[in-house]
């Protein structure tokens, strides 16, 4: 068990220093840091001084190892080159409208996911549930992008019930601005978590109604059906309950997929997150907000995936029993 | 005259191919036909896009500026001419664009998943076949790599490649770069196959005899187990071919993909979408309906190809 963890975590480590090499290597080698820093009129003088302040004349791994320490200590993520401010605090300014969007299109997904599920599992042969399953099957082959525009087609242009980009007002609650508060930021919400959570609420429709099927099956049903249950009881306190540990485990590992695909969903909808932030670094190569990106995106996803991995290894008996089992997942 | 023995072995050949199974359930399924039928048109519409339009969209010279914005299938109120699609703001055929952007399209999905296929191949091939610390780096680096979505990846390296290479450069070479971007996004999945197969066949007598009688391990690997791992190897290239013209188009709807220069349909898209405000649907709707199309009937003919392949189900 202990040791299992101790690999675990060791080789999430060693990615993490990876990916961090990766960064390093982009601020260090594409462009001059130094040509960056002084103009025109530099001399040669100014130029060595420069170089002994930023400490580039150490050796690569010293230099490394104080941008690790840099970033570990004090947060410092470097000067976006576009904006001439720091990194850090730009993502901070950023996050939270990528965050409560992320958010509400998990919970969007979730809540959606599980009810349809539960009731294409429920009337299985019903006309709602086969058309719920085609549309279905519709949603996960349109590109995100594509569902975007339509949406925006649909309720935007042509009914113009909801706005199309942006996040409508916002309230500044400490360093948090939030559009949960106004009638406007709630509005300005609603297509852009349907286009990012369609995917995902798909995916867990379709898992929670092929565990139901397998559950709905099973022997403790049959006998609860038989004592005379009402069925209402049987599907959410007997059937449901047994179906949401794959389902949360999916949940978690698409956490990161979700703020993935926010990039494409904040530019359909111009939302002013960390994933247009991302797509406009690479226009303009804004190399210490790319080399940010990158590092931050890699803690969530190799978190989430420790954590998953972990979580199996408590659920899952067999793994403990089989230690040479560890390695893969 | 009697046929040449290469020209029995061609006829024979043929002769297998339409009489085997596979050609059999193409037969019976209507989506398979449907889909090959639309991929099929579309290829050919592509590649032939200079006989088949009647003006080179990126060619100024053949452009009218008096044709802009007309509508699909009226003649134009200034110049009488009629678009079946439309044109858009610069009097471009929105059809001929469409066939025209599907070329780069198309080119970047081939070649990407081609990229994709030769680098995952051999690393499969050479991860199952030596085995040992070798394996286990290849297939830790999968795995590594498929915690983050493809997207994510290939936009990565296309901005670490935006970022390497001179300003002046870039719209050049930024075709190039997002195939690599994309097939280096998508190798893993043709490395994971290739590897378990290989891992099957290594064991097998007709290897162990190859070796008994001394030929090299590159030998092997290439003339006797390759060619018995590329079933599954054509299944997962169809699928990621669809893959791959989302992803290019994906690229390209996000501003980091095709130049203006050499838009493919992401691009068509993204320029369709500034007209969607203003009325000018037709610009916006014709080239994301292509690209649908497309992808859908290349992920169905994926689709098919895996259940028709598999031993399992028939």
């Amino acid at each position: 068990m202990l040791a299992f963890i101790i690999r675990r975590v060791a080789q999430s480590v060693v990615v993490l220093l990876v990916v961090g090499l990766v960064a390093f290597s982009l601020f260090r080698f594409v462009g001059d840091p130094v040509e960056n820093l002084l103009g025109q009129e530099r001399t040669i003088a100014d130029i060595e001084r420069v170089r002994s302040q930023l400490g580039l004349d150490q050796p690569f791994p010293v230099q490394y190892f104080k941008f690790l320490k840099g970033i570990v200590v004090d947060g410092n993520f470097g000067v976006s080159y576009r904006q001439g401010r720091p990194v850090a605090d730009i993502i901070a300014e950023r996050a939270p409208a990528t965050l409560e969007l992320a958010f509400v299109s998990a919970v969007f997904a979730l809540v959606l996911g599980i009810s349809l599920g539960v009731y294409t599992a429920i009337r299985r042969d019903g006309w709602l549930s086969n058309a719920v399953m085609t549309l279905s099957l519709v949603g996960v082959s349109l590109p995100t992008f594509l569902i975007g525009i339509l949406l925006i087609y649909v309720f935007a242009v042509e009914l113009g019930w909801l706005p199309s980009f942006g996040r409508g007002e916002t309230v500044k609650i400490g360093g948090w601005t939030t559009g949960f508060l106004t009638a406007s930021g709630l509005k300005a919400l609603i297509l852009p978590a349907i286009t990012l959570g369609l995917y995902q609420m798909t995916l867990i429709m379709r898992l929670v109604r092929s565990e139901m099927l397998e559950v709905l099956r099973s022997d403790y049903v049959k006998f609860a059906d038989a004592r005379g249950l009402p069925s209402r009881r049987i599907h959410f306190r007997h059937a449901l309950k047994n179906t949401l540990v794959p389902v949360i485990t999916i949940t978690g590992l698409q956490l990161g997929s979700i703020v993935a695909f926010a990039i494409i969903t904040e530019t359909v909808f111009q939302w002013p997150g960390v994933g247009l932030l991302f797509i406009n670094a690479i226009q303009f190569v804004d190399i210490p907000v790319m080399a940010t990106y990158l590092m931050l995106i890699s803690v969530l996803f190799v978190t989430i995936n420790l954590i998953v991995d972990l979580l199996y290894f408590s659920i899952d008996p067999r793994l403990k029993a089989d230690g040479s089992a560890g390695g893969g997942h | 005259m009697a046929p040449r023995g290469e020209d029995i072995d061609q006829m024979e050949m043929i002769k297998r191919f339409v009489g085997s199974d596979l050609v059999y359930k193409f037969n019976r399924s209507p989506v398979a036909i449907i889909a090959l039928a639309v991929t099929v048109l579309l290829i050919g519409g592509a590649v032939l896009a200079p006989l088949v339009t009647s003006q080179n969209p990126f060619d100024p010279a053949s452009l009218n500026l008096m044709n802009g914005f007309s509508k699909p299938m009226e003649p134009n109120q200034f110049t009488g001419d009629t678009f079946i699609f439309g044109a858009d703001d610069q009097g471009r055929d929105v059809y001929a664009t469409i066939l025209y952007g599907m070329r780069i399209s198309l080119f970047v999905g081939f070649a990407a998943v081609l990229f994709a296929m030769v680098l995952g191949v051999s690393l499969g091939l050479l991860s199952g076949f030596i085995g040992g610390r070798t394996d286990i780096i290849i297939m830790r680096i999968a795995d590594i790599q498929l915690t983050f979505p493809a997207i994510l990846v290939a936009l990565l390296i296309f901005g670490i490649a935006k970022g390497i290479t001179p300003p002046s450069m870039r719209d050049e070479i930024a075709i190039w770069v997002l195939i690599i971007a994309i097939g280096l996004s998508d190798w893993v999945q043709f490395a994971r196959v290739v590897r378990g197969a290989t891992l099957v066949e290594k064991s097998k007598e007709y290897v162990q005899a190859a070796r008994l009688i001394g030929r090299s391990s590159v030998v092997i690997m290439i003339r006797h187990i390759l060619p018995n791992t590329l079933s599954p190897v054509l299944v997962i290239a169809t699928i990621s071919l669809a893959l791959a013209i989302i992803a290019e188009a994906t690229l390209s709807f996000l501003g980091v993909g095709a130049p203006p220069t050499q838009p493919s349909l992401g691009t068509l898209i993204r320029i369709g979408q500034g007209f969607l405000f203003s009325g000018e649907w037709w610009i916006l709707f014709f080239p994301a309906i292509t690209l649908l199309a497309l992808a859908l009937s290349v992920n169905l003919l994926g689709d098919w190809l895996r259940d028709a392949l598999n031993p399992k189900l028939k």
